[in-house]
């Protein structure tokens, strides 16, 4: 999993490019706090080959599945 | 099928690189300082001489002193009241802060010492370029040098640490610190005023607002920024921002070409000077800088609208750096690079490398 809580751009994509390129997962979960980090990491995802769900957690925060 | 697709997803982004562009030709038009219809460096500079943290003058024939750099932008108010009412709009003004507060104060100082050294922010470089001014090619330059290095930081682990979810009170403070400020600008006589060029030209004030409201509104919705776009690029292969930077070049480029003000050349441009070593490495520090913190000088202020109070520091890191830079003499002016500026500099590069080298932080 990784936390991308309170990171400022680019920095939460970057983990997720990171994660994948050194572990190729097949499922990555990733936790966010605001809307444009959302965007971001599910484009990225889309591109890297990855299905994206998002799960609107409470307190103004996001859980996303990336998925191959 | 692709190039669709790219549309679709990026017409926002698009949208409001046309509207900026289009706003510093139309601001120029009615008053705006040559070249420098939407500058955040500039503006940010202007509004540190109204608050009398420089004093940049001049001598009239009749030996009266005249202040040039002191003006309460309405340009800057306005962009954040924009992003702050689209923040609301859209259930996006969700205050944070903490991550290395005095940290990117200090890089809004450096970012803006470097800005003021090549005569401009990453947007007013783009407008410069859009006037036909070759000079701001060779900040590009040194722009994108800047960049690459911060790249190489932030893959290498820079991080300036999370931020955390702070009240709604400490989000609105600066925004209303602005509005009030401006207010007294308006209506009083307690901030300082320019009574010579370049602060005193200005579209009239009612206009330049309205604009900025529109511009800081869309900003924030699309996200604009000027160092996004090429870090993106090369760290993702994602093209989105860039494209916004592109919109806004064409925008200007075509309004000045319409109004006849596009002049190609180094020589006699509006505001800038033609020292590439020190346009090249002004950049170069407003690159790498704003890499650090995450986004250019214009994005600073919509996240400082949406309640980002990291990003409000930032902003009053960078109008402390307009003062600095005049009272310390390290802006440059059209004449060339200020007495200090090469001192500025070096002390800026050091800076930069100290707050990219101590701020790595390893994976647990």
């Amino acid at each position: 999993m990784i936390d991308a809580r309170g990171l400022a751009c680019p920095l939460p994509v970057l983990k997720v490019q990171q994660e994948v390129k050194k572990n190729a997962p097949n499922t990555l979960e990733v936790l966010v706090d605001n809307n444009a980090a959302v965007q971001n990491v599910t484009r990225f995802a889309n591109n890297a080959g990855y299905k994206v769900s998002v799960k609107e957690l409470e307190d103004e925060e996001f859980s996303l599945t990336l998925t191959k | 099928m692709k190039k669709e697709n790219f549309f679709k997803r990026h017409w926002l982004v698009m949208l409001c690189g046309l509207l900026v562009g289009g706003a510093a030709v139309v601001l120029t038009k009615f008053g705006n300082p040559g070249n420098m219809g939407f500058c955040i460096a500039c503006f940010l500079r202007d509004i540190a001489g109204a608050l009398g943290l420089q004093g940049a003058s001049t001598t009239n024939d009749a030996g009266e002193t005249l202040r040039t750099l002191s003006n309460f932008r309405p340009e800057i108010v306005g962009l954040i009241v924009g992003a702050c009412i689209m923040a609301f709009v859209g259930k996006e003004f969700k205050p944070k802060g903490g991550s290395s507060p005095f940290t990117r104060f200090l890089l809004g100082i450096v970012v803006m010492v470097g800005a003021l050294v090549f005569l401009g922010c990453p947007l007013r470089m783009v407008i410069r370029i859009g006037g036909g001014d070759l000079n701001a090619i060779i900040g590009l330059v040194g722009f994108i040098a800047g960049i690459l290095v911060g790249i190489l930081f932030l893959k290498g682990g820079f991080s300036l640490g999370r931020a955390y979810k702070q009240s709604k009170a400490e989000g609105l403070v600066f925004p209303i610190v602005m509005v009030a400020l401006f207010v007294l600008s308006v209506a009083g006589s307690v901030l300082y005023v320019s009574g010579a060029a370049p602060g005193n030209k200005a579209a009239p004030w009612i206009l330049a607002l309205i604009v900025a409201l529109v511009v800081g509104a869309l900003a924030q919705r699309s996200r604009l920024c000027m160092v996004g776009g090429l870090r993106d690029s090369v760290m993702f292969k994602e093209f989105g921002l860039l494209a916004g930077f592109g919109c806004v070049l064409l925008a200007v480029l075509v309004g000045n070409a319409i109004l006849g003000n596009l002049k190609w050349g180094f020589e006699g441009q509006p505001v800038a000077h033609t020292e590439w070593l020190w346009n090249f490495l002004g950049m170069a520090i407003v690159g790498w800088g704003s890499c650090l913190l995450g986004g250019c000088p214009l994005r600073q202020l919509i996240l400082a609208g949406e309640g980002n109070t990291d990003s409000a520091i930032t902003v009053f890191g960078m109008i402390v750096g307009g003062g600095l830079a005049h009272t310390l003499k390290t802006a440059s002016s059209g004449a060339g690079h200020g007495a200090n500026g090469p001192a500025a500099v070096i002390i800026c590069f050091v800076l930069l490398a100290a707050i990219s080298v101590f701020n790595i932080r390893k994976e647990k």
